[in-house]
C-alpha cells in the first residue's frame, strides 16, 4: 500500500514536478485555442460542402470525411510529422499538430453540423430566402443558430474529445502537458507526474463531462 | 521513376516490409476485437447494475465512468504501463493497452446504454412487471431489446472511435500497425512502410465507418 502512494501519489515529487507540469498546461491550453477554432471552422466547412448541390463534390467530401474518421488520429499526425519530410515537406511539431487536428477534427465536427443542419426543416430555408434574405444571411442568422442548438450536447462533447486528444502531441514531442509530466517521470522514475497530469485534465474536463450527461438528458425527454 | 511514387509507394520496400505491416494488422485486429467484446459487456453490465437503483453502487459507477470519460486514453496507458512494474506489477504492453481501451469503452457504453433504458417509457416496466414477470425478466426481454436498438448507431461510433486507440500501443511497444510500421519507416529512411500502415487502417476501418453512417440515417434517435 506505502509503496503504491510512494509511487502514484508521491506529493513531494509532484510538488518538484508542478513547474514542469504548469508550463506543459499553458501549452496545452494554447493548443486548444488553435485547434478548437480550426475544428468548428473547418467542420463548418466540410459541413457546408457535404451539402453542396452538386452530387460529384458531395459524395466527394463525405469519402474524404469518412477517409479522416478511418484513420487515427496518432497515424495521421505522424504522418504529417515524419513521413511528409521525405516528400521535401518538413512541418514544426505545431504546424503539424495543427494540420493533422485540422484534418481530423473537422471531419468530426462537420459531421455533427450537417446532422444538424438537416434538421432543420427545409421549409426555413425557402422562408428566409422568399423574405429577401441572401443566401449566407439565410445560413448565419436563421439555419445555423437553429442547427447549433439541436446538437449542441454533440458539439460539447466532440470538444472534450479534441481536447483530451491534443495529449498524442506529445508522441511528436511537443511540451504539452503529458508531454511535460512524461518527462518529469523519466527523471525521477516516478508515475506521480502523470497522475498530476491526469488530475490536471479531470479537473478542466469532469465538469464539462456532467454538464454533456445533463444536456443529453434534457435533449432526449 | 515518379518521385512521389518513389518516395511514398517505392515497389521493392512495399515487397520487403508488406509482411510485418500484415503481422501489425493481426495484432490490431486481435485487441481490437478483445476490446470491442470486453468493452460493451462490461459497459452493457454497469448499465443494468445502475438500473437497479443501488445508491452508492450507482455513485461508484458514475465516477468510474466520469473518469474514463475526462481522461485521455493515453495518459492512462502511460500511468499504467509505467507506474505498476516499480510497484512489482508488471502487465505486458498489449495487456495494458487492451485493459485500458476496455475500460475506456466500457465508460462510454455504459452512459449510451443507460441513456437508453431510460429512454424507455415507464408504463412499458409496469405493464410488464404486472404480468408477473420479474425485474429482471422485463429488463431483458422488454426494456433492453428496445434500448439496444436505439443505441446502436451512436455505440457504433463511440466503438469505431475507441477501437481506432490500439494505434496509441506504439507508444508503450505494442507491435501493431503503427509501430510496425514507424520502426520499417526508420530502417528503411523511406515514408513507403508508414504509408502502407495507413493504408491498412483505412482498409480496416473504412467499412466500420461507413456502417456507423448507414446506421445513423437508418435507426436515427427520434430527436423531434
Amino acid at each position: 500500500m506505502d509503496a503504491l502512494l510512494q509511487q502514484f501519489f508521491n506529493l513531494d515529487i509532484m510538488s518538484r514536478a508542478l513547474p514542469l507540469v504548469l508550463q506543459g498546461l499553458w501549452q496545452t491550453i494554447l493548443l486548444c485555442l488553435i485547434v478548437i477554432p480550426l475544428g468548428l471552422i473547418g467542420g463548418l466547412l466540410f459541413a457546408l460542402v457535404s451539402l453542396a448541390r452538386s452530387r460529384t463534390v458531395r459524395y466527394a467530401m463525405i469519402v474524404a470525411i469518412d477517409f479522416f474518421r478511418a484513420v487515427p488520429p496518432l497515424v495521421l499526425l505522424i504522418f504529417v510529422y515524419s513521413g511528409l519530410p521525405f516528400a521535401g515537406i518538413r512541418l514544426s511539431p505545431l504546424t503539424a499538430v495543427a494540420v493533422a487536428f485540422f484534418l481530423n477534427t473537422s471531419s468530426y465536427y462537420g459531421e455533427i453540423y450537417r446532422a444538424g443542419i438537416e434538421s432543420v426543416g427545409r421549409g426555413q430555408w425557402d422562408a428566409a430566402r422568399s423574405t429577401g434574405l441572401n443566401a449566407f444571411h439565410t445560413l448565419a442568422s436563421v439555419i445555423l443558430p437553429q442547427a447549433v442548438r439541436n446538437v449542441l450536447p454533440d458539439l460539447v462533447s466532440n470538444t472534450v474529445e479534441v481536447v483530451k486528444l491534443t495529449s498524442i502531441a506529445s508522441v511528436v514531442a511537443l511540451p504539452e502537458l503529458l508531454y511535460s509530466a512524461d518527462m518529469a517521470r523519466s527523471i525521477t522514475f516516478n508515475a506521480s507526474p502523470i497522475v498530476l497530469a491526469a488530475a490536471i485534465y479531470l479537473v478542466m474536463l469532469w465538469p464539462v463531462v456532467r454538464l454533456i450527461s445533463r444536456l443529453e438528458r434534457r435533449m432526449a425527454s | 521513376m515518379n518521385p512521389f511514387l518513389e518516395t511514398f509507394f517505392k515497389p521493392n520496400l512495399i515487397a520487403q516490409y508488406l509482411p510485418s505491416i500484415l503481422k501489425g494488422v493481426v495484432v490490431t485486429i486481435e485487441i481490437a476485437f478483445a476490446v470491442v467484446i470486453c468493452g460493451l459487456l462490461l459497459g452493457l453490465l454497469l448499465a443494468v447494475v445502475r438500473s437497479l437503483q443501488i445508491k452508492p453502487i450507482n455513485a461508484l459507477i458514475v465516477i468510474f465512468v466520469d473518469m474514463f470519460r475526462a481522461l485521455p486514453p493515453l495518459v492512462i496507458v502511460l500511468i499504467v504501463y509505467f507506474g505498476l512494474p516499480n510497484v512489482g506489477i508488471s502487465i505486458p504492453s498489449f495487456a495494458v493497452l487492451w485493459l485500458i481501451l476496455t475500460l475506456v469503452l466500457a465508460a462510454f457504453a455504459e452512459e449510451i446504454f443507460w441513456a437508453g433504458i431510460l429512454s424507455v417509457p415507464k408504463g412499458q416496466w409496469e405493464a410488464a412487471r404486472s404480468t408477473g414477470l420479474t425485474f429482471l425478466g422485463t429488463l431483458g426481454y422488454i426494456v433492453l431489446p428496445q434500448a439496444i436498438r436505439l443505441t446502436i448507431p451512436p455505440i457504433t461510433n463511440r466503438t469505431v472511435a475507441i477501437t481506432k486507440n490500439t494505434a496509441l500501443g506504439t507508444v508503450i511497444g505494442v507491435p501493431e500497425i503503427l509501430n510496425q510500421a514507424t520502426s520499417a519507416q526508420s530502417f528503411s529512411g523511406n515514408a513507403t512502410p508508414l504509408m502502407l500502415g495507413a493504408i491498412a487502417y483505412v482498409i480496416l476501418f473504412i467499412p466500420v465507418v461507413a456502417l456507423g453512417r448507414f446506421l445513423e440515417t437508418r435507426f436515427a434517435w427520434r430527436r423531434s
